[in-house]
């Protein structure tokens, strides 16, 4: 039989429960975790709500040929920021500072982040470098308009003179520190506080994408870090870094830029394929299929991602080609590991299509679809033929809405063990339905406008029948997307404190489910043997206990080797 | 900790081989500079951690046959609620303003940052608050 022990309080004084102050100075205070984790997961979602506000305005405008909605100015500001605000302060924070920050330190079973006010500053500087941005909307000449890739000329102090370009860098500066830090937090923790047993190849398939994600952060976010300070000196201190007037180099800013932004993908994308992970293996109650086949594709995703940068500037004639067009392309043979890793997962399950699995399942097939058109993208000629065009639009956002429907996909899944309580299942399953036909109607009208030739970017297009039609059917869905957010809020507000979850609503595998919901303060008041990668599982199934790596031989005695 | 120093010694190895064919290939400055520093930034701690793995007895952690009471004892010093990460926000915050704003925005700035970093030492040498 299988023993529980109690895990002393750790050192540094105090039992379990929390003592400190309450209210808004708790909230300023906080070392822990998880409220730092839901901080961030709250303030990731606002920043969502407001991206998607931009978006609806931009297609609102693009709904007629000569939209009057906005000024022409006001349209640069508006995608400018809807990019920028979805990249840098939603999307990013969501993957690795919110429900990463509240789960990965349970998944191994420690009682916090390796360095708790560290991770309490990542938040600080969150939360102020978005305000730092968004601010440009209030100043003279308004928000940042040069795009969210801010490519030389266009940020330059002669093109973009304006505050709120210097207060979009600003937000960076400190939105950049905050990933590091998070980054370094998150490596510490998973390599200095795992729980007895936790060996490296049992931890949850989450926590190992949490960690390539960090080392890919570790990799990245300095040099964006370091570019941003050489474009505000040329902007302010008469450097001439990317000007070709005082012997500078322009695409030189493309090139560090992007060796941040390709990794950037992944460090976006990474969180959420874990996030899928763990929901699809525990709704088909089945462990995961491949499990190091799974870290073996996550470690060449991060290793690979160093070397495609340059397949954003195909067109710029300065890269080159061959290199890039095949380190992209091998990029497709561990996302096609994954992908049939998933499937395997599934595969004879026994399916529980809560609403967690539908946009677990949702997540799989929209990012097929931006996955598959990214190999057309990452083929030059092709390249040459859609850049900047709608087409180009369309694959990146069918993987964003894919990383959209992971995110919902956690929240519901891991959303009770933060709260205590569960999401009403019945308005989840309305919410995914009008979030995945919403986004396949709003992204295919694009791919194919793409490849009439309708660049991105144009607040006003030309009069064209063949054009009017697919724009009006990209409005609609986007307006199905709105009304999908709008559900969910209706549902955190509708089953507020309506449905206690237990500790464990959806049979779980892995640590997070031994604890209580939410966890107390350090987390656990006693732990598990861990054997495999399931450990509350093996715990609660002792008869159907995993043996090392999916395994499934019977344990005849049942002892685990 | 072994499996950690691979982690990191087998990125910085692919990025080694994959920076070499890129810099004879290519001969752009830019990216190859780039990518040994991404190279040495997997080396450092990969070797430090590889060093390390073959001087200590393996951690509970890296026993699959380890029992939850091993891991009793001295987790770590957790520092209990703590308001300098706030007021180092805060001061980062100012001082980023200073960009856009004003240089006189540094002054108050930094002497937030060093009040901000003089109480957050001085907590943890006191062991923190609770
Ligand atoms: C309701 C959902 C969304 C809608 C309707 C939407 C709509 C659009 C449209 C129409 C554009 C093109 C603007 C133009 O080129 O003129 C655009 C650009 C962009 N979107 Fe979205 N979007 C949505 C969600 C997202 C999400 C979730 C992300 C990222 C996480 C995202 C990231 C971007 C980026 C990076 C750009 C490029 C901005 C630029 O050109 O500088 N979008 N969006
Ligand atoms: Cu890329």
């Amino acid at each position: 039989m299988t023993e529980v022990l109690e895990r002393p309080a750790p050192a540094g004084g105090h039992g379990h429960e929390e003592h400190g102050p309450t209210g808004i100075l708790k909230w300023l205070t906080t070392t822990d975790h998880k409220v730092i984790g839901l901080s961030y997961t709250v303030t990731a979602v606002v920043m969502m709500v407001i991206g998607g506000a931009f978006a609806e305005i931009i297609r609102g405008q693009l709904s007629s040929p000569n939209g009057t909605l906005v000024s022409l100015a006001q349209y640069n500001e508006l995608f400018t920021m809807h990019g920028s605000v979805m990249i840098y302060l939603f999307a990013g924070p969501f993957a690795f500072g919110a429900l990463a920050n509240i789960i990965v330190p349970i998944q191994i079973g420690a009682p916090d982040m390796a360095f708790p006010r560290l991770n309490a500053l990542s938040y600080w500087l969150y939360l102020t470098g978005s305000i730092t941005m968004l601010s440009g909307f209030f100043v003279a000449g308004g928000a940042a308009n040069f795009g969210w890739v801010a490519y030389a000329p266009l940020s330059s102090s002669v093109a973009t003179p304006g505050s709120g370009a210097d207060l979009w860098i600003g937000g960076l500066l400190l939105t950049g520190f905050s990933a590091i830090f998070t980054g370094v937090n998150l490596c510490a923790t998973v390599f200095y506080l795992r729980a007895p047993g936790m060996t490296m190849f049992r931890m949850p398939i989450f926590t190992w994408n949490l960690l390539v994600t960090a080392i890919l952060i570790l990799l990245a976010f300095p040099v964006l870090t370091a570019g941003l300070i050489m474009l505000y000196a040329d902007r302010h201190f008469g450097t001439h870094i990317f000007s070709v007037a005082g012997g500078g180099v322009p695409v030189l800013w493309q090139n560090i830029f992007w060796f941040w932004g390709h990794p950037e993908v992944y460090i976006l994308a990474l969180p959420f394929f874990g996030m899928v992970t763990e929901i699809i293996a525990v709704f088909s109650k089945k462990p995961v299929f491949g499990y190091k086949g799974m870290i073996f594709a996550t470690l060449t995703i991060g290793a690979l991602s160093l070397g495609v940068w340059a397949h954003h500037m195909f067109t710029t004639g300065t890269v080159l080609l061959p290199f890039f067009s095949i380190m992209s392309l091998l990029i497709a043979v561990p996302t096609g590991i994954k992908m049939f890793n998933w499937i395997g997962t599934m595969w004879r399950g026994q399916i529980w299509f809560s609403t967690a699995m539908l946009m677990a399942i949702g997540f799989l097939i929209t990012f097929l679809v931006g996955g598959l058109t990214g190999i057309y993208l990452a083929s030059p000629p092709l390249d040459f033929f859609t850049h900047d065009t709608y087409f180009v639009v369309a694959h990146f956002h069918s993987v964003v809405m894919a990383l959209v429907l992971g995110a919902m996909g956690g929240l519901y899944y891991w959303g009770p063990k933060i709260t205590g309580y569960l999401l009403n299942e019945r308005i989840g399953k309305i919410q995914f339905w009008f979030l995945f036909i919403g986004t396949q109607v709003f992204t295919l009208p694009m791919y194919l406008l793409g490849l009439r030739g309708m660049p991105r970017r144009m607040a006003i297009y030309p009069q064209h029948p063949s054009w009017q039609y697919l724009n009006d059917w990209a409005t609609v869905g986007a307006l199905m997307i709105g009304v999908s957010t709008i559900l969910f809020v209706v549902n955190i507000v509708y089953s507020w404190k309506r449905y206690p979850a237990g500790d464990n609503p959806w049979d779980g595998h892995t640590l997070e489910w031994f604890t209580s919901s939410p966890p107390p303060h350090h987390n656990f008041y006693r732990l598990p043997p861990i054997r495999s990668e399931r450990p509350t599982w093996d715990y609660n199934h002792p008869e159907h206990r995993a043996l090392e790596h999916g395994h499934h031989e019977p344990a005849v005695d049942g002892s685990v080797k | 900790m072994r499996t950690e120093a691979r982690v990191l010694l087998g990125l910085g190895t692919f990025f080694a081989i994959m920076d070499a064919v890129y810099w004879f290939w290519s001969k752009e400055d830019a990216g190859g500079v780039m990518i040994i520093a991404g190279t040495l930034l997997c080396f450092l701690p990969g070797l430090y951690y590889f060093w390390w793995s073959r001087r200590m007895r393996p951690r509970p952690e890296d026993d699959p046959h380890a029992e939850p009471a091993q891991g009793a004892g001295v987790v770590g010093t957790f520092p209990g609620t703590s308001i300098w990460p706030f007021t180092l926000g805060m001061a980062s915050f100012v001082m980023v303003l200073a960009l856009v704003f004003g240089v006189w925005l540094v002054v108050p700035g930094v002497a937030l940052m060093f009040w901000a970093v003089v109480g957050a030492t001085g907590e943890s040498r006191r062991g923190g608050q609770h």
